[in-house]
């Protein structure tokens, strides 16, 4: 399915093309950032009034993730909703739709810094989730090992003969894996800024999402620039 | 007659000046609700429009806001205050005049709205910005006159829109005002009139002297132009002559990046070193200030510019105009040359350098126009929505407002005055709701209708953001170019596209110095001095002019003729050669070649629809191209033809150019296209969907903002006939799109295709060959690139080949 197999933690994972992080072993599929609810926050707080259609589109593309890997697992590794009152609001058959995609799997919901509290939603609220050796939690520590986390919603530019493309994508090195968002209405943080790129260490790939996930040596600045 | 009053009549008299006739008009005409001068430029048109705003306020004088003076450049609103200043103080007038621009400081704006003064001289964007605030009738009351210069400018784009706009609210506020119009030569002034005027009503059309005609012809240059290029370079010997035998000569290009290179590559050549500087709106302010400074006091011997020099600021003394590379317009070309001889009654000096073969015969026509005094211009159409979208979103700033009573303002401004109640009402309903086929934001609307029925903002906070994304001009997202190094010197700016395509050790050329790439720090490229001798990357991407329809027909109607006495030999024997071996191309028809060369087929048709239409033809060609399974590897487009390379030839061509055909590829081409993004984005920011990106915001380098990209797939894929959508189609039958263009094609050739298939390739099509801007095809090919990108670079780096699942 277009997706780039790597090892980390020794076990075998698979970056999707749709941002999503497959973990067969486990039957375990990870999604970060959903930001369910992200375009009636903003019309709520006075903001645009952006095209209502970003939830069911959000949750159309993991219904398609979750049938093409017949995941048992889910970890919703926080920033699911763009607020806790997104969470409320959730309409009725989005809210539907979702309980359906729960049901029969066991779906963790990981706090982020928009999603905070407990959400009135079944599956495990937990503030980070350890699996096998592996830790998923929102926000990267810096230090940690064996780490999934979101947060960022990493993207990487790559220049084409004379032209450049940007593509949300997973950052990877020994110790740490960080997800693209998954939500539809999320832009992107360069793989260039100081955050990422003190997070990651030297021989870190960004592996781009699109039609086919491709692994490019991260895209950082020039060494003495990072000093 | 109307007389003038005593102060300003002597000082005049002292001075040993009498008014042109075109100025006692404007003063005789001073009670017409509506009024236009089309006068040439240097012809005292701004003088014009002031006098009788001083003789009413001389007679009369009182306090408050009398006149209005609205200008496109904020540069002329400055240089206007001056030149007022002296007569005001000379004559001792009771007058006083302020300006107001983006670089007011907020002190002064503050007074200007306590306190405003009897002119006000500002920019359409400020103008909104006024009219957007509560206390707008208080500022405005008692206003008499508003003064619109370079209309003919302003009337070309969305300003001009919004300004009209602008207008039908200033006449509500105050029904007594009366408007003046002050523009370049045009062809079509009724056109501009029924923009100007509050419609229905009329409006008088005053034209002054148009002055000797113009001393214009090719320049002498003894070598023949290249084939293909732009950049004009062959005759840099011939121009420094020029420049050495006049005062002070403009020498004017298309593009910037053009400039940058002519500009580097002629200091390569001046021997004499004589003074000679560059100005472009890519250039810092300090930059383009130090080189207007330097040609107000005469000390540069010319200036290698663009079109941000064709705007009526007077630069003295300027006694030759060249203009470099084909003027695509013939309109612009005689506005450039009336910016030589800056006095009236002298006939201005303009030279021409075509850039290359085909614009010989081009730069041919656009003479044959300007002596005939055919000037250009493609109509524009009914205004934009986006714009009406911005102008209610400004109403509800203001205040409550009644939705029939905005209606039938809005269709008082010329642009608007077709405009139906059900399409007002879908711009409202956009503004109120989003104007969702799903009904989602009935809680959270923009706009909330109170019980009396008018409209207001739902949240006041809304209001500081409208605001913030006030104005319809779209800059291209840059970034600002620094020397490295503590205060590093400001040089000017690149498009971020352009800016992240470059890594360290990347030289390229900017404000005439090559600079090497350092890298980026904080939203700023960072470079130093140490240039080689030759850049390496062309500086910008940036717009191209297309060539006007009515250019483009007078080079095909020149290509009919049997003979070309008046081109030099080697074009002469060329377009021969062309008519031995292939066709010369013809109005009413579409001509197709198909020849091989170099082990591809090739395929040119020769469609003269201009550079963005043939542009758009070759994508919509190529995709049909894919379909039918015949390989096609990638385009290049000029003004005049579009040149396809494929694996197997077109054996067929004509079915693909009918109407119909076209059409349909249009419309799904429009899912994926990258320009049309770009077109949706310019609406969508006018329109008030999405915020301006600016500078102090994307510094704090969030990752909430997201691209506008993600909401046009979204519209497309959920919401198909939303309105900006519908925005979007019609903008794309022009500007970047430019399918308007194409339409005129089917419609000139209507089917009628030659199609000829020949050995090898033709005189017509060898340019093509030679031409940038080559277009990789796009769709499997973009992945295909990516991928072997993603392997160069993994290679590069020691990581070995991706281990793909």
């Amino acid at each position: 399915m277009n997706s780039h197999a790597f090892t980390f933690c020794a076990e075998t994972f698979h970056a999707l093309p749709s941002g999503a992080l497959w973990w067969p072993a486990a039957g375990l599929l990870c999604v970060s950032d959903l930001h369910l609810g992200k375009a009636e926050r903003m019309a709520r707080r006075g903001g645009p009034v952006l095209p209502p259609y970003d939830t069911a589109d959000t949750l159309s593309r993991l219904d398609a993730a979750l049938a093409a890997t017949g995941a048992r697992r889910v970890v919703c590794l926080g920033d699911s909703f763009d607020d806790l009152a997104a969470g409320a609001a959730l309409a009725a058959d989005h809210r539907a739709w979702l309980l359906r995609l729960m049901a029969g799997r066991d779906w963790t919901w990981v706090e982020g810094n928009h999603d905070p509290g407990p959400l009135d939603l079944p599956g495990t609220h937990r503030a980070a989730l350890l699996a096998g050796a592996v830790t998923f939690r929102h926000m990267a520590r810096p230090g940690a090992a064996g780490e999934v986390s979101g947060h960022y919603h990493p993207k990487a530019r790559i220049a084409l003969r004379g032209a450049s493309v940007a593509r949300p994508c997973f950052l990877a090195d020994r110790c740490r894996v960080i997800l693209p968002a998954f939500g539809t209405y999320t832009g992107g943080l360069a793989t260039t800024d100081p955050a990422l790129d003190g997070l990651m260490g030297p021989e870190a790939r960004a592996i781009l999402t699109g039609r086919r996930a491709l692994a490019i040596p991260m895209p950082r600045l020039p060494a003495r620039r990072r000093a | 007659m109307t007389a003038l009053p005593t102060p300003l009549h002597d000082w005049l008299a002292r001075r040993g000046w009498s008014l042109h006739p075109h100025q006692q008009d404007m003063l005789d005409a001073a009670r017409d609700p509506a009024c236009l001068l089309i006068a040439p430029t240097g012809g005292g048109k701004t003088l014009s429009g002031f006098l009788p705003t001083l003789a009413e306020l001389t007679e009369t004088p009182r306090t408050g806001l009398h006149t209005l003076y609205v200008s496109p450049l904020k540069a002329l609103a400055t240089d206007i205050r001056r030149n007022l200043e002296t007569p005001i103080a000379e004559a001792g007038l009771p007058i006083r005049v302020e300006d107001r621009t983006g670089d007011t400081t907020a002190t002064a704006r503050k007074r200007q709205r306590a306190d405003p003064p009897h002119i006000l001289l500002t920019t359409p964007e400020s103008l909104a910005l006024l009219l957007s605030y509560e206390d707008a009738p208080r500022i405005f009351a008692g206003l008499q006159r508003v003064v619109v210069d370079e209309i003919h400018a302003l009337a070309e784009s969305k300003r001009g829109d919004q300004l009209m706009l602008a207008l039908s609210r200033l006449q509500s506020l105050c029904p007594d005002l009366r408007r003046v119009g002050l523009s370049a030569t045009v062809e079509d002034p009724a056109a501009i009139a029924r923009f100007l005027a509050r419609h229905p009503q009329p409006c008088r059309i005053l034209t002054a002297d148009p002055g000797p005609a113009p001393d214009i012809a090719l320049l002498d240059v003894p070598a023949p132009p290249p084939w293909s290029g732009g950049g004009g370079r062959y005759a840099i010997p011939a121009v420094l002559d020029a420049v050495r035998a006049h005062r002070t000569t403009l020498i004017f290009h298309n593009t910037r990046a053009q400039a940058e290179l002519f500009f580097h590559d002629l200091w390569l050549q001046n021997a004499d070193a004589l003074p000679i500087g560059i100005h472009h709106g890519s250039l810092s302010r300090e930059q383009r200030a130090r080189v207007e400074g330097a040609m107000v006091t005469g000390d540069l011997r010319a200036i290698v510019c663009t079109g941000s020099l064709d705007l009526g600021i007077d630069w003295g003394d300027v006694d030759l105009v060249i203009q470099v590379g084909a003027p695509k317009n013939v309109k612009r070309l005689v506005q450039r040359i009336g910016r030589a001889n800056h006095r009236y009654n002298a006939p201005s000096k303009a030279r021409i350098v075509p850039a290359n073969r085909f614009e010989l015969v081009e730069c041919h026509a656009a003479l044959d126009a300007v002596r005939a005094g055919a000037l250009d211009g493609d109509p524009r159409g009914p205004g934009p929505r986006d714009v009406l979208c911005q102008h209610i979103l400004i109403a509800a700033c203001a205040g409550p407002f009644d939705a029939d009573a905005l209606y039938a303002e809005v269709t008082t401004a010329g642009p608007y005055a077709a405009l139906s109640r059900d399409a007002f009402d879908a711009c409202l309903d956009f503004c109120a709701t989003g104007g969702y086929a799903l009904r989602a934001y009935d809680r959270w609307q923009r706009l909330q209708q109170r019980p009396d029925g008018t409209w207001q903002l739902r949240d006041p906070r809304a209001a500081r953001q409208i605001r913030m994304n006030l104005g319809t001009i779209m800059d291209t997202d840059t970034l600002k170019v620094r020397l490295r190094g503590r205060g590093g010197a400001p040089l000017g700016e690149v498009e971020e596209a352009f800016a992240a395509t470059l890594t360290p050790g990347d030289t390229f050329l900017i404000g005439g110095q090559i600079v090497r790439y350092e890298g980026l720090r904080e939203l700023t490229v960072e470079v130093t001095r140490r240039g080689g001798d030759t850049p390496k990357i062309a500086t910008f991407m940036g717009t191209k002019f297309a060539t006007s329809t009515q250019l483009s027909d007078r080079i095909l109607t020149m290509m009919a003729q049997d003979d070309w006495p008046d081109l030099p030999a080697h074009t002469r024997d060329w377009l021969h050669l062309q008519r031995r071996v292939s066709r010369m191309p013809r109005a009413d028809r579409l001509l197709i070649e198909s020849f091989p060369h170099d082990g591809r087929a090739h395929t040119c048709v020769y469609g003269f629809a201009g550079r963005n239409a043939m542009q758009t033809l070759g994508l919509l060609l190529t995709q049909r191209m894919e379909d039918l399974g015949l390989g096609p590897l990638g385009f290049v487009a000029t003004d005049y033809a579009v040149l396809v390379w494929s694996v197997d030839p077109l054996t067929d061509p004509a079915p693909l150019f009918t109407g119909d055909n076209l059409r349909t590829g249009f419309e799904t081409w429009l899912a994926g296209n990258a320009v049309m993004k770009r077109t949706f984005k310019a609406s969508a920011i006018i329109a008030g969907l999405i915020d301006r990106q600016s500078p102090g915001k994307r510094k704090t380098g969030r990752q909430a903002t997201f691209s506008s990209d993600i909401l046009y797939d979204t519209l497309r894929k959920y919401d198909p006939d939303h309105l900006l959508l519908q925005i979007t189609r019609e903008e794309a039958r022009r500007g970047l799109v430019d399918f308007g263009r194409i339409e005129e094609m089917i419609a000139r050739t209507r089917g009628r295709v030659d199609h000829v298939t020949l050995p090898r390739v033709t005189p017509l099509a060898a340019p093509l060959f030679l031409e940038p801007g080559r277009v990789p095809v796009q769709g499997a090919g973009a992945e295909r690139l990516l991928a072997e990108a993603a392997e160069r670079l993994l290679a590069e780096a020691g990581l070995g080949a991706p281990d793909t699942a």
